[in-house]
């Protein structure tokens, strides 16, 4: 089976996987990061979104052999210890979760949507298609524009 | 109102653990409220039963934590939170020391049901009598401690405080509180004008862990040598299994076994058990529904609606038929079950609303007896009614039985749309006869499609009771007319709803459209009211829609004032309520399934529009009526009138009359 090195928050690490195997299992059933969840396996509801060298990926449907040599951030890699990511942090500061399960893919969303444009608008923020079962929209809005005061 | 006697008593010696039985009478009345009108027959196969009692447990440990095993599920409702608050401002404890792990199935029979909007309303009293008694002893240990009496003592952040300055943390005290058995005290909880906690807007418990990616649902979880495990299900609802060439070979592989419902592939990963999965050759029977498709559905459910009464004399009838398509519960994390099963016992660990039910039905799938299976209830990502049966817990132990070994089985998402559950297909007729510048006779049929339940119209369709049930649907179809009554009487939408609502109702209904209501917006624009009773609350929605294309509406405005009595939690009732809205929004608007030949059409977020970022209202508010009444419901409260709100809002938008759900298919 091929070897794959990578860097997933930080870290160098190795996996023994078939090529086509997608970085969401590579991470959840290899490696045990299971902040990515699987919600599709399709890219659509984007609950897996993670970072491939800064820029955000559906694991779900990007293969292993395509991040060889290449840096993963995961929700887990993006505080720094115990000091949240602003993003976090914002989140917190408006209790956007509620069953919590897309949230990474969520936070993961902002804050390569804030890397991109660092003051949003609405409509900037409208193009997020994370899909939130529990209906936060309102408060992941919130929570990007706060936020976005501290880029 | 009638509270059952709580009886709080000393359990363990070594730390202070009090139990508190809790009665199923507000469970009883939540089945009351959500008991289906005539003609209109219960549809979920959920059996909800219960002995009499149920017990919650709280102990204080030496490490000063709080502990209370709740008999409820997390699901993101926030239930978790609002009993922190409840323990804690008996207690006086800090929220950051309250602990809420979720109990195990209680296998010594007993109600441990989440649903019908009721944990809040059924927790309140005994969680704050348990904590009560809890505090009652620390302070009287305390007391003995420093020989002096236990009137004068407070407590205050997780600890009593003498008059004098001494403090003794609660985890100090409760060896010695443990062994106290009449508290110096009283322990009563406190009057609702002292509370500190109850009532303050508070951040989820879990917040961090959420934020974080450390929260762990069941598929997060590590359960020695527990493998990935998916079934291949098919094409057509209820076909089964004729012949498979099983896929033993491909790489990985562990398990093929077959169960009722497909053929399930156990392997070292969710990729090689999908690669497996999709490799097999099988053939499946045609199923029993395979020539039937929405139209059909439709037809038959129109045909099974009783005939209409006379109209009285001399009255003008308003009416309309209003068709609600099937909808998935499609919770995030998709249905997963852990299951250990050996010769003599089983070992499960999932997400349930009904976790004795579901070890009972385990077992009898399994054929062990009902105490050999012991059941680990997990937060969930989302339910909606969904966790209410226990499908995939039933396929993980007949998976892991045949394997020999534990399984993680993953329902895909193909699968969750597919195979459902889903709130049923309902057809609605709502006819009121106005007379004299009032409605003088209201009448409302309705006939959904029914799961072998015998009544209704019986498909061998996959079922459950989705977020608010039948309200869900029954108030939309009335609030249209209600509407089109107003403009026959040329009566404003809101002055005429008032002349028919309840004093609390009505005081919901001015909050929302208070400043808003009738103001002028622009062309293709339109604004919505409903209002909503249940579960002992009320709701009233504004909708402001903008349908410039009426293909594309957007919801520009939502608006609730909500009485629930007492809050617990004034942001998670707003979450709930947001929630909600986004229910009503996709139900109406966007977010239904089709069937063609017996199969679900839908078989992603791709395809079945529940509302994304763009579709969310970019103004949203929540007014929280002051009361002093016990807790309502609240978890299912909002979508009746939300959706209610955005169709009527629709209808004025576009000058139509919506009568098929959702509207943009």
């Amino acid at each position: 089976m091929p070897q794959y090195s990578l860097t997933v928050n930080g870290e160098p690490v190795t996996v023994d996987a078939p090529a086509d195997m997608p970085l969401l299992w590579a991470l959840r059933d290899l490696l045990g990061i299971t902040g990515p969840k699987y919600g599709c396996g399709i890219g659509a509801c984007r609950a897996c979104t993670s970072h491939l060298d800064g820029a955000e990926i559906q694991p779900c449907v990007v293969p292993i052999a395509d991040c060889a040599g290449r840096q993963v951030t995961t929700i887990e890699g993006l505080a720094d210890g115990d000091h949240l990511h602003p993003v976090q942090q914002a989140w917190l500061d408006c209790d956007v979760a509620q069953c919590g399960f897309c949230q990474p893919g969520q936070i993961m969303a902002a804050v390569a949507l804030l890397n991109r444009t660092p003051h949003p608008t609405d409509a900037d923020i409208d193009k997020i298609e994370n899909v939130c079962r529990c209906g936060t929209y309102h408060r992941v809005r919130q929570a990007i524009k706060k936020a976005s005061g501290h880029h | 109102m009638e509270r059952r006697k709580v009886i709080v008593y000393a359990l363990s010696a070594s730390t202070l653990t009090l139990v508190a039985p809790l009665g199923i009478r507000r469970l009883a009345q939540a089945e009351a409220a959500q008991a289906p009108a005539p003609g209109d027959p219960h549809r979920s196969d959920v059996v909800v039963v219960g002995a009499d009692e149920e017990k919650l447990v709280l102990e204080v440990t030496a490490a000063n934590k709080v502990r209370v095993r709740l008999p409820r599920a997390e699901v993101g409702q926030g239930i978790t939170t609002a009993v922190a608050m409840m323990i804690a401002e008996e207690l006086d404890a800090r929220l950051a020391d309250v602990d809420i792990p979720l109990a195990d199935a209680r296998t010594d029979g007993g109600n441990q049901f989440t649903g019908g909007s009721s944990s809040v309303s059924s927790l309140y009293d005994p969680a704050r009598r348990l904590a009560a008694a809890a505090r009652a002893r620390l302070v009287t240990a305390a007391a003995r401690q420093w020989h002096v009496p236990a009137k004068t003592l407070r407590t205050k952040d997780t600890t009593v405080v003498a008059p004098d300055g001494r403090t003794a943390t609660f985890g100090s005290l409760t060896a010695a509180a443990s062994g106290i058995t009449h508290p110096d005290v009283p322990a009563k909880p406190k009057p609702a004008a002292q509370h500190r906690t109850i009532g303050r807007p508070t951040t989820r418990i879990d917040a961090r862990d959420l934020v974080t990616g450390k929260a762990r649902y069941a598929g997060d979880l590590t359960v020695a040598g527990a493998k990935p495990a998916v079934v291949a299900r098919s094409p057509k609802l209820g076909g089964t299994v004729v012949s498979v060439d099983d896929a033993r070979a491909m790489p990985g592989v562990l398990a093929v076994v077959r169960i009722p419902s497909g053929v399930a592939v156990v392997a070292e990963t969710f990729h090689h058990a999908f690669q497996a999965r999709d490799a097999l050759k099988i053939k499946w029977s045609s199923g029993p529904i395979a020539t039937l498709s929405d139209a059909g559905i439709r037809t038959r459910l129109r045909a099974a609606l009783p005939p209409l009464s006379a109209a009285p004399r001399g009255s003008t009838p308003v009416k309309g038929e209003f068709e609600f398509a099937f909808v998935s519960h499609a919770p995030m994390e998709v249905l997963t079950a852990v299951a250990d099963v050996r010769t003599d016992r089983a070992e499960l660990w999932f997400s349930s609303q009904t976790p004795v039910e579901a070890a009972e039905s385990v077992a009898a799938a399994i054929r062990l007896p009902a105490g050999k299976v012991r059941v680990h209830v997990v937060r969930a990502g989302g339910s909606f009614g969904r966790r209410l049966n226990y499908d995939a817990a039933i396929e993980a132990a007949l998976i892991s039985k045949a394997a020999r070994r534990p399984v993680k089985l993953m329902w895909s998402r193909a699968d969750d749309i597919r195979h459902g559950r889903m709130r049923p297909a309902t057809y609605r007729r709502v006819r009121a006869n106005v007379k004299d510048g009032r409605i003088a006779r209201l009448d409302h049929d309705a006939t959904s499609v029914n799961e072998g339940a015998g009544h209704g119209l019986d498909l061998p369709i996959p079922l459950g009771a989705w977020r608010s049930v039948d309200s869900g649907t029954s108030r939309v179809a009335e609030e249209l007319i209600l509407d089109e009554v107003a403009r026959t009487l040329h009566k404003d939408p809101v002055a005429f709803r008032r002349t028919r609502l309840t004093a609390p109702a009505k005081a919901v209904l001015d909050k929302a459209a208070a400043g808003r209501w009738g103001r002028l917006l622009p062309a293709h624009w339109g604004q919505g009211v409903a209002v909503h009773e249940e579960y002992g609350s009320y709701l009233a929605c504004l909708a402001e829609i903008d349908a410039t294309d009426p293909r594309k509406p957007r919801v520009k405005t939502i608006v609730m004032a909500v009485d629930v009595g007492t809050v617990i939690n004034p942001r998670g009732l707003e979450a709930q309520l947001m929630g909600a809205a986004m229910d009503g929004i996709s139900t109406i608007l966007h977010a239904g399934l089709h069937i063609d030949r017996g199969a679900v059409r839908e078989s992603s977020f791709a395809d079945f529009h529940y509302a994304r970022q763009r579709q969310s209202p970019l103004d949203f508010k929540v007014h929280i009526m002051p009361s002093k009444r016990a807790p309502g419901g609240a978890g299912e409260l909002g979508v009746p009138a939300a959706a209610a709100a955005v169709a009527t809002a629709y209808a004025r938008a576009t000058g139509t009359h919506p009568r098929r759900f959702p509207i943009v298919s």
